[in-house]
């Protein structure tokens, strides 16, 4: 489990983590979603035991981060930004090292070694020193550190950035087979990420905590959710009729690919009405989607404030 | 194991992996015969001991130290891996202790590996062995203090040369501070007690008394106080640093 309370941390006159009080419980993946800038390094790194907090606390498995440090940092694995590595050691070395200095037992170690190697896909690197490793596997590399130990607690930054999309899938896989007894807390500027790995989503941004939910909550606050999107050539006059549907709100229409999107007055349901729309008009659509909500767009309208939030790239019909 | 030896580990295993090591360790046996043999009249003074040998070590070890404790936190901190370490389930006291000791036996296999002038001037002469021992013992101790003053500055800055040229700055003023012609500079401005005071502030001072063979509990003192000293200050600006 990870708590804090009211934590806060300022550089100078900047206040990176205002007052942020979040909780994560075994089970949960939590994605911290922020613009860049927003204090989601910050934050990890207090909770982590790397930087002190201005005020405010935090605790890892109910082991104050400030009282009990090494508790807390035994129960936690941590992928710190960037995933810093010692460059002139080979992988081999580096594991060990990390083995010793959390004092793992020597053969159940060695199995676990093996099995962290293994599921990071480590194994042909072993003997190559960090220096020579590409971005991606080096990022590999401070996963298998942060997981050596089978920690209670995870808290991974950026764990994705810079991998290809199959090893993007590969670690996502890996993060949700230990997310079951698991508390786990990741930090991303990937929406998609929090689609495929997250149970719970916060976003900060300018160091506060603005929203607390899970990811349907969020895009159910889209405009974009419930809406219904097809793409037909030659549609110009059913747009008209589709604006007179007591259903219906408004109608955009994209401008670069003519895809048109239907938006529903609130709490309506404007799919079949639409489709059965369409038919009458003998119009032929070669698929027709309902939103579930954009994640991006709830993002932009969160973390911007109103005046400087930037108008949609639609136009209206 | 512990977390000390796991970091003295790595630490000693990072020289070796390096060049760093073994330019040292030629730089330092180089210097050290050619300064006994040329600068320290080795021969001409025809006594059989090592005191011309130790005299050099301050010299010695103000340029090679430095060398060694630069890149202790200052390569850390830039590298990002301070955070890693940090975060590992150890107290900045261990992870100090640790990077100092692979540095502090360092120079310990540095030091032994000057036996060779030791079976010379056995050759030549019959020395008192005890003497040369105490010598060892106490340029071990003296360089222990020189690396605590590179370990603390070190985790200053983020920079390698900035922190080497702290170290040796430091070093030499600590050096000099006692001699006769920088106390007779200040002998007319300052108080005589700051002048008294300065004067054992010296390594210079504490040293000759132990190359001559003389182990004055007062002198081991001074070099292992002032050690745990420079330490205790290097913990506190790592400590410093996290909450800025």
């Amino acid at each position: 489990m990870i708590e804090t309370d009211q934590l806060t941390r300022c550089y100078g006159n900047l206040t990176a983590v205002d007052a942020l009080s979040i909780r994560v419980e075994p089970g949960q993946v939590l994605g911290l979603l922020g613009p860049n800038g927003a204090g989601k390094s910050t934050a990890m790194r207090m909770i982590a035991g790397f930087l002190i907090p201005t005020s405010g606390t935090a605790r890892v498995c109910g082991y104050d981060v400030a009282r009990e440090p090494l508790k807390a940092k035994r129960a936690l694995g941590y992928l710190p930004e960037g995933a810093p590595s010692y460059g002139e050691m080979t992988v081999r070395e580096f594991l060990q090292f990390i083995i010793r200095m959390r004092g793992l037992k020597a053969d159940a170690a060695y199995r676990r070694f093996d099995e962290v190697v293994h599921q990071l896909q480590l194994e042909e690197v072993l003997g190559l020193s960090i220096d020579i490793l590409s971005k991606g596997l080096r990022r590999r590399v401070g996963l298998a550190q942060a997981i050596l130990h089978d920690p209670p607690v995870l808290m991974l930054d950026e764990p994705t950035d810079g991998l290809d999309p199959n090893q993007k899938h590969a670690v996502r896989q890996l993060i949700d087979t230990m997310a079951r007894e698991r508390t786990i807390l990741i930090s991303t500027h990937l929406l998609e990420e929090v689609h495929a790995l997250c149970n719970r989503v916060v976003i900060i941004a300018r160091g506060k905590l603005l929203a607390d939910a899970t990811p349907a909550e969020l895009e159910r606050r889209s405009r974009y959710h419930g809406a219904v999107s097809f793409s037909a050539p030659g549609s110009g006059m059913s747009q008209e009729m589709l604006g007179r549907l007591p259903q219906v709100a408004s109608i955009e229409v994209d401008p670069l690919d003519g895809r048109i999107t239907v938006f529903p007055r609130a709490g309506e349901r404007i799919l079949e009405p639409v489709e059965t729309l369409l038919r009458e008009q003998g119009l032929e659509v070669s698929e027709i989607q309902l939103e579930r909500g954009r994640l991006d767009e709830v993002f932009r309208q969160i973390t911007t404030h109103d005046s400087d939030r930037a108008e949609p790239a639609k136009v209206s019909a | 194991m512990s977390p000390v030896s796991a970091v003295m580990r790595r630490e000693l295993r990072s020289y070796f992996v390096t060049p760093v090591a073994y330019v040292f360790l030629v730089i330092f046996l180089v210097l050290a015969g050619l300064l006994t043999f040329y600068a320290g009249d080795f021969y001409e003074r025809e006594q059989a001991d090592l005191q011309p040998f130790f005299v050099m070590h301050p010299w010695l070890y103000l340029i090679l130290v430095p060398a060694i404790t630069m890149r202790m936190w200052a390569e850390e901190t830039r590298g990002g891996t301070l955070e890693l370490l940090l975060t590992l389930p150890l107290t900045l006291w261990q992870a100090m202790l640790g990077k100092f000791l692979a540095a502090w036996l360092f120079i310990g296999l540095a030091l032994l590996l000057t036996f060779p002038i030791w079976i010379t001037v056995n050759y030549l002469g019959a020395p008192d062995n005890g003497v040369i021992a105490a010598g060892y013992v106490g340029s071990w101790l003296m360089a222990g203090t020189f690396i605590s003053i590179g370990a603390c500055l070190s985790a200053l800055t983020r920079s390698q040369v900035v922190a080497f040229i702290l170290t040796a700055l430091v070093c030499v003023l600590l050096i000099l501070v006692g001699e006769p012609q920088v106390l007779d500079f200040f002998r007319g401005t300052l108080p005589r007690k700051l002048i008294h005071a300065m004067s054992h502030l010296s390594m210079l001072q504490h040293f000759e008394a132990i190359a001559r063979g003389v182990l004055d509990l007062r002198d081991l003192l001074y070099f292992l106080i002032s050690t745990i000293g420079w330490l205790i200050a290097g913990v506190l600006l790592l400590d410093l640093k996290r909450t800025r």
